[in-house]
């Protein structure tokens, strides 16, 4: 066996801030291999990103690494600035998280390509724009000679992880490092850059270190598994070891606040009812509502038409066409896409940030096609809306016992009804009443989701909206946030349109599933239904698509997939 | 420096981190939950946003240094020459005669003894005298600089009333409003201030004191009403108006409640910058003649008249241009040390000296405990 590509050995990082040490990686070891995929994962602040930027020699001047990073030979720590430039992409490159920001925009992606091989190699440009040609076919973007001469904005997103791919493998280099490669992607361009990268992995001889937080693209891609906690390496072994059988707390926990896509509605439909009824209690299922007459809908939606306003000289945007969707009292209602299918903008339309342009439009019994500003006020006491960054929903300079009673402010409450509202509220969200004076940016992302929860819920509404509310979070941060949402909606009985990408916190959630693509509805129906039968080709691709966490169902799943896409290909 | 913040945390303490249902009675025990927080918010933990904001202002050198000057440059020209009821300690008025003297030049010193000077002494004309005009050079000065930050300080006023309106309004609800106001900005944003002033100041035969600073101020609001608009303009996609509309917030309210305090960094340091420029536009206009005319004096009047006395006696230039150079200066950096303060985002990049120094003494302070990481796990 040859030597490996990226030995680092009881590596230590340190932060400095304000005159203390902070550490952010602590007596880190392992190997990489060539030809092998090394996964480490980890939650936001786990130092998973920065033992990887270690490597190339990244990191900000206050960080102070201790310990030995091997790369092909070279030991980075304490190199200096030059040798390290020819170094990195040469020896090791990177495959960023956002494809859209990493790639210079006013380049073509064929220069930009041709830029890493001209200032490492002496290469006639003509001959650099071949080998980029070459490489963009390599990683099967079709009609690379054309595509070498696009922008960045010319190309889907998916092309553009492509390319950004394409230009990291540009030197063969020994060592690749793909910090969060699929996480800025839509979950079918996912699959598919999972499935080319391995492809990749055999056809080039290198050393594949992926950053995720994603325990499903870990199941998919990796061979071994290191997992990450505080800056320690807390687990470390193949990829079935870990997620069969995980030895330390934290995995078992992490591994735990997944969501895993089928579980629950596989165990109801194959009618094992004590194996559903322990999941059921395990992920606290929703009970399933009785079907609701026309009369008493909390929303129904016929046949309506969003539009975004014109501004100027940009014609009025039509994101949303034709759709119809009823919501009963009590009930959850999960509405899925991929980004641009018009998901928000259903959402912000109930609550009428957004204006219904045609079609009947029917919101806790008035109706909102051309509402009067009065009637909105009015149908706004019941309805709120929890948003996706919990960051920006909340106003910075506000402390959060504010933001939390403004609602009850602007209908009217008292200054003491409100005191006593606010702190019944935080208890709710299980937050220390103590923190009604801290600010936004005083608390964790969790903390500031709760925020907006409790806020939602201020004037104990009929119907929420939730969109994307958990796409912020940590899993596992994600699990308590959906945990607390569930036993709240219990307790109080709203009826929640659910807005998420994630068809797998959906199926926690939501008794019927509504999947929509390029602004119109495909399918709506029961969540069994939708998870085990779809009826529409784009439901099924959309469920195909997302990666368990389980290794070996999702090698199954890929073969479920392949032909899938295989059968489309040839109608 | 603690030693715990050496240790990794306790894994138990973590996995509870985000979940706070702890004994009230520890309300700000931060320290229990500190690794979902960044280093900045570290930082920051336990503070409300004002104590955050004069903790960081506080600290910027600069600001503090030029706030202490320009409390003393006030203070010293009110008391000296006197301002409507307070009587002044200095002898001379700006509008007294005084007899010609021996030596024109300035007598105050700051040389000490020790080092062949005077000490530090005062004299009878500290900044010189005027033998031509009879004029004292130090009442003179002192009356321009009350003058001086009366216009800015007018003008500060009336810019930041109309620019964050008109900027507030476009940028809040668009449209024809933004259409139609900004096209108004725009229209006085292409009119070269001095000769629009100067004229104003012609045809309406005023150059009194007041005069000037309304026109000043009537004309210097559009570059913070763009500024204000865009911030606007950014400020009304967030999450957070939305959730104020959704709550039912009238426009007025998300205005001024939501909105308008996000923008207070931007216009702290748009309007000290507007009034450094103020006083360089007011010595321009009484430059050319227009502005604060005698027996009045402004600070710019004063650099105006003694232009030509450079060469011979540089005296009566250099104490007046000196003064609009320190006030310039000193509102620049306060404008400064508050443009840091009001970013939250602000960090504080270390010092590479101290950074180097540091590391020597960890590397020290980790050889002496090499089983420290064993401790925590």
């Amino acid at each position: 066996m040859s030597a490996p590509v990226l030995s680092v050995d009881h590596l230590d990082i340190d932060f400095w801030v304000d005159g203390v040490w902070y550490p952010a990686v602590v007596d880190a070891s392992f190997e990489l291999d060539s030809g092998e995929v090394l996964a480490i994962v980890g939650e936001s602040g786990s130092g998973k990103s920065t033992t990887a930027l270690a490597t190339m020699g990244l990191l900000p001047k206050n960080a102070n690494v201790r310990g030995s990073i091997v790369v092909d030979g070279t030991e980075v720590v304490g190199l200096d600035q030059r040798t390290l430039r020819s170094l990195r992409g040469r020896l090791a490159s990177v495959i960023f998280q956002e494809p859209m920001t990493a790639l210079n925009p006013v380049y073509t992606v064929g220069f930009q390509i041709a830029e890493m091989l001209r200032s490492h190699q002496a290469m006639a440009p003509k001959a650099a724009r071949k080998r980029a040609i070459e490489l963009l076919d390599l990683v099967e973007i079709p009609n690379p000679d054309v595509r070498v001469d696009s922008y960045p904005h010319q190309l889907s997103g998916g092309q553009r992880q492509r390319a950004m791919i394409a230009q990291a493998l540009a030197l063969d280099p020994k060592l690749l490092i793909a910090d969060e490669p699929t996480t800025a992607l839509d979950v079918t361009v996912q699959a598919e850059i999972l499935k080319l990268l391995r492809d990749l992995r055999d056809r080039i001889d290198a050393g594949v270190l992926l950053i995720t937080h994603d325990m499903g693209v870990v199941a998919d891609l990796s061979d071994r598994v290191l997992v990450m906690q505080n800056g320690e390496i807390v687990e470390r072994g193949t990829s079935s070891d870990v997620f069969y059988r995980p030895q330390h707390p934290y995995t078992q926990q992490l591994l735990g606040s997944v969501p895993h896509l089928g579980r629950l509605v596989n165990a109801v439909v194959a009618g094992d009812e004590q194996r559903a009824a322990a999941i059921a209690e395990a992920t606290d299922e929703t009970t399933t509502v009785a079907p609701v007459t026309a009369a008493d809908r909390i929303v129904d939606l016929r046949n309506v038409a969003v539009e975004y306003p014109k501004r100027g000289r940009t014609p009025a945007f039509r994101a949303v066409d034709g759709i119809d969707l009823d919501i009963g009292p009590g009930e959850v209602v999960g509405l899925v896409g991929e980004s641009g299918s018009g998901k928000t903008t259903v959402g912000r339309a109930i609550v009428g940030l957004l204006p219904f342009v045609e079609g009947e439009a029917d919101v806790l019994g008035t109706s909102m096609v051309g509402v009067s500003k009065d009637d909105l006020r009015a149908v706004r006491r019941d309805l709120s809306f929890v948003f996706q960054d919990p960051g920006s929903s909340l106003n910075p300079r506000l402390p959060i016992g504010e933001s939390i009673g403004e609602p009850m402010l602007l209908a009217g409450f008292d200054a003491k009804a409100r005191e006593d509202r606010i702190s019944e509220l935080l208890d709710q969200v299980e937050l220390a009443r103590a923190l009604r004076n801290r600010y936004p940016h005083e608390l964790s992302g969790g903390q500031r989701q709760r925020v907006g929860i409790a806020r939602a819920l201020a004037l104990r509404p009929k119907l929420l909206i939730a969109d994307e509310p958990t796409s912020a979070l940590d899993v596992s941060v994600q699990a308590k946030v959906l945990d607390l949402f569930q036993e709240l909606q219990r307790e109080i009985g709203f009826a929640c349109l659910f807005i998420s990408h994630d068809l797998a916190v959906v199926e926690i959630l939501a008794s019927r599933i509504a999947v929509m693509q390029h602004g119109k509805l495909v399918e709506f129906g029961p969540r069994e239904q939708i998870l085990t039968h779809p009826a529409d080709p784009y439901t099924k691709r959309l469920l195909a698509a997302v990666p368990v966490p389980d290794p070996e169902a999702q090698q199954l799943r890929r073969q479920e997939r392949d032909a899938l896409i295989a059968a489309g290909a040839d109608d | 420096m603690s030693d715990d913040h050496l240790l990794p945390p306790d894994p138990d303490e973590v996995s509870e981190m985000d979940d706070l249902r702890v004994d009230p009675h520890r309300e700000s025990d931060f320290e229990k939950f500190p690794d979902e927080l960044t280093h900045e918010q570290r930082e920051v933990a336990g503070l409300s946003q004002g104590q955050i904001v004069r903790k960081r202002f506080f600290r910027h050198k600069g600001a503090m240094i030029s706030l202490v000057v320009l409390a003393f440059i006030i203070i010293v020209a009110i008391t000296s020459v006197g301002a409507g009821p307070i009587p002044g300690w200095y002898q001379w008025q700006h509008t007294d005669l005084i007899p010609p003297v021996q030596d024109e030049g300035p007598t105050i010193s700051v040389v000490p003894s020790f080092l062949g000077g005077e000490g530090l002494a005062w004299g009878e004309h500290p900044f010189g005298v005027d033998n031509q005009n009879g004029k004292d050079l130090f009442a003179l000065t002192m009356r321009g600089v009350q003058v001086t930050l009366v216009v800015i300080l007018v003008l500060a006023l009336l810019s930041v009333t109309l620019g964050v309106m008109i900027g507030a309004l476009a940028g809040f609800f668009g449209g024809w409003t933004d259409s139609v106001l900004m096209r108004i900005t725009d229209v006085i944003l292409i009119l070269p201030l001095l000769v629009i002033v100067s004229v104003a100041a012609f045809s309406f035969g005023a150059s009194g004191l007041w005069s000037v600073a309304l026109a000043l101020g009537l004309f210097s609001w559009t570059g913070l009403a763009r500024l204000v608009r865009a911030e606007f303009l950014a400020l009304r996609e967030r999450e957070f108006v939305d959730a104020a509309r959704v709550a039912g917030a009238s426009p007025t309210r998300i205005i001024f409640k939501h909105i308008l305090p996000n923008t207070v960094g931007t216009i702290v340091v748009s309007t000290t910058l507007l009034m450094g420029a103020g006083i360089l536009t007011e010595a321009a206009l009484s430059f050319i003649g227009f502005g604060i005319q005698a027996p009045n004096v402004s600070l710019g009047a004063l650099v105006n008249d003694y232009d030509t006395a450079f060469g011979t006696r540089p005296w009566l230039f250099v104490f007046p241009g000196a003064m609009i150079v320190i006030i310039v200066l000193c509102l620049q950096f306060i404008g400064d040390g508050m443009r840091d303060a009001f970013d939250p985002r602000q960090k504080r990049i270390p010092k590479f000296k101290d950074l180097e120094k540091k590391q020597e003494e960890t590397k020290a302070d980790m050889a002496t405990r090499p089983n420290r990481m064993h401790l925590g796990g």
